[in-house]
């Protein structure tokens, strides 16, 4: 099966269940700040985490260490049973599978759509550039842009980036997504169409981290929520208790913040 | 203007010099600028520490300084590069002293370069980077593929500020057995004491020019690169 027509089908469903990231031990100081505090956690093949939590509790900087993207003081985290390589070629090669999504969508500026969604097939998958331009206008036809492809970043409103953001990862064929606040920058109307997109994506079996505010996401989506504060993880829970009875206190403490309006 | 015009082919041959050694000691400087720049936002530390103390040693250096250590100071230890005169292109060789004036403006001019195109990195947002990176890059390609094409058009402006300046330090080389435009210059005068102002007058022209036509591609060019956000 081609690598487009196994995205049409969405079959990544292979192995649903078993441990694809794990977090173990980890600790992260920002100088004296303690920002990740013995941070255990498993996402296993196919499920959908959610992060939630008050700003600077750290559930930024835990979805970043999963591509490297920051580095941890102690512990040990490992995709599909290998550990993050530290640096160099490999630690490349790992960030190519895990896909990353932006809050400021960080779409290349100079280049086109098309090139943003194509360059990493081509340069990182070494795919030719006809294979990598269908694979892309059909991740661009998933996300609703393919008519836009040929514009630049600065002409998409923020929605339109942020979907096209969520297709340049999705090219590369990603074990896992991981979602740093994806709507945080956007107008309210906007919103939609991009956890539209994202709730399509979880439906078809992506494994995902989900760094967000959206609690209607977190309901409708969510296999497991992660609720973190102060740097360490305050509750794990499924969404449909979490939202209706949570267990911890810092977790009432902070729905009832949330959810009062 | 007698003194000149009399002898034009002088002139031209002293500017033709100057341009000359600007534009091989520019391409040089831009590669070698590139290189270091590269090496200070770079992920190896040894190389990035090596790269400062480069720039930190030649930007803090009298250009003149730079030349004395090249032309006088070098042959003296047996480095005379006068093994280049021995290689022609056509029926074109070139001089040791070329050479030695090129190493000098280079060595000083890539610190400028570098710190110029660091300049420009540093104007990318990050986001940039990182999302680069995301996508399995490595830094190599982040910074070929992504990064240093956007800081190119924030570049030019100091780019060309540097190029200027190497047009004009050129003119150090006089002093170093090349004849280029300032050694004509002098020629000039001490032939012809009575035209010393029209003489000065016509040799500033013919860097005014020069430096206006670094300044207007300067223009053009960061028209044609504008990067929109």
């Amino acid at each position: 099966m081609t690598a487009e027509a196994a995205h049409e089908s969405g079959q990544i469903q292979a192995g649903r269940g078993e441990p694809l990231v794990v977090l173990d031990g980890v600790d992260k100081w920002y100088g004296s700040l303690h920002v990740l505090q013995d941070i255990n956690l498993t996402i296993t093949r196919g499920e959908v985490v959610v992060v939630i939590g008050p700003s600077g509790s750290g559930k930024s900087t835990l979805c970043r260490t999963i591509n490297r993207l920051e580095t941890i003081g102690q512990g040990s985290i490992t995709l599909d049973g290998q550990p993050l390589p530290a640096e160099g070629k490999a630690l490349a090669n790992l960030r190519a599978e895990v896909g990353m999504v932006f809050q400021s969508f960080n779409l290349f500026a100079h280049k086109t759509i098309l090139e943003n969604v194509t360059l990493g097939p081509i340069r990182v998958r070494k795919q030719s550039k006809d294979d990598a331009e269908k694979l892309a206008m059909s991740l661009l036809e998933r996300v609703g842009i393919a008519h836009q492809a040929q514009k630049y970043p600065a002409q998409l409103s923020g929605g339109q980036q942020q979907r096209v953001a969520i297709a340049r990862a999705l090219a590369m064929e990603p074990k896992v997504m991981l979602f740093d606040e994806p709507t945080s920058a956007l107008d309210p109307e906007m919103i939609k169409e991009v956890l539209d997109v994202m709730v399509d994506l979880a439906q078809r079996g992506m494994t995902m981290v989900v760094v967000t505010h959206e609690m209607g996401f977190a309901r409708t989506a969510a296999d497991r929520v992660v609720f973190m504060a102060d740097g360490a993880i305050a509750e794990e829970n499924t969404p449909e208790e979490f939202f209706t009875n949570p267990r911890t206190e810092r977790a009432q403490d902070f729905l009832g913040k949330i959810l009062k309006h | 203007m007698e003194a000149v015009f009399g002898n034009f082919d002088v002139y031209l041959a002293g500017f033709g010099l100057t341009i000359g050694l600007a534009v091989v000691s520019g391409v040089l400087s831009l590669l070698l600028g590139l290189l270091l720049a590269a090496a200070r936002v770079g992920p190896v530390p040894v190389l990035a520490r090596a790269a400062g103390l480069y720039v930190t040693l030649f930007r803090n250096t009298p250009l003149l300084v730079v030349f004395i250590f090249i032309a006088i100071a070098l042959p003296r230890i047996g480095i005379t590069f006068q093994s280049i005169e021995v290689i022609a292109v056509g029926d074109y060789n070139v001089s040791a002293f070329f050479v030695r004036a090129v190493v000098a403006l280079t060595l000083y001019t890539s610190a400028f370069v570098c710190e110029a195109i660091r300049s420009g990195i540093n104007a990318v947002p990050v986001g940039q980077a990182e999302a680069a990176r995301a996508i399995g890059l490595d830094f190599g390609q982040v910074m070929r593929l992504v990064v240093l094409p956007q800081a190119a058009r924030a570049v030019v402006p100091p780019m060309a500020s540097v190029f200027i300046a190497l047009t004009k330090n050129t003119s150090i080389a006089a002093a170093f057995g090349i004849a280029e435009a300032a050694a004509t210059m002098r020629r000039f005068t001490n032939d012809n004491a009575d035209q010393r102002v029209e003489i000065f007058l016509l040799v500033a022209l013919g860097y005014i020019v020069i430096v206006e036509a670094i300044a207007f591609s300067s223009y053009a060019l960061e028209r044609r690169w504008k990067v929109a956000r």
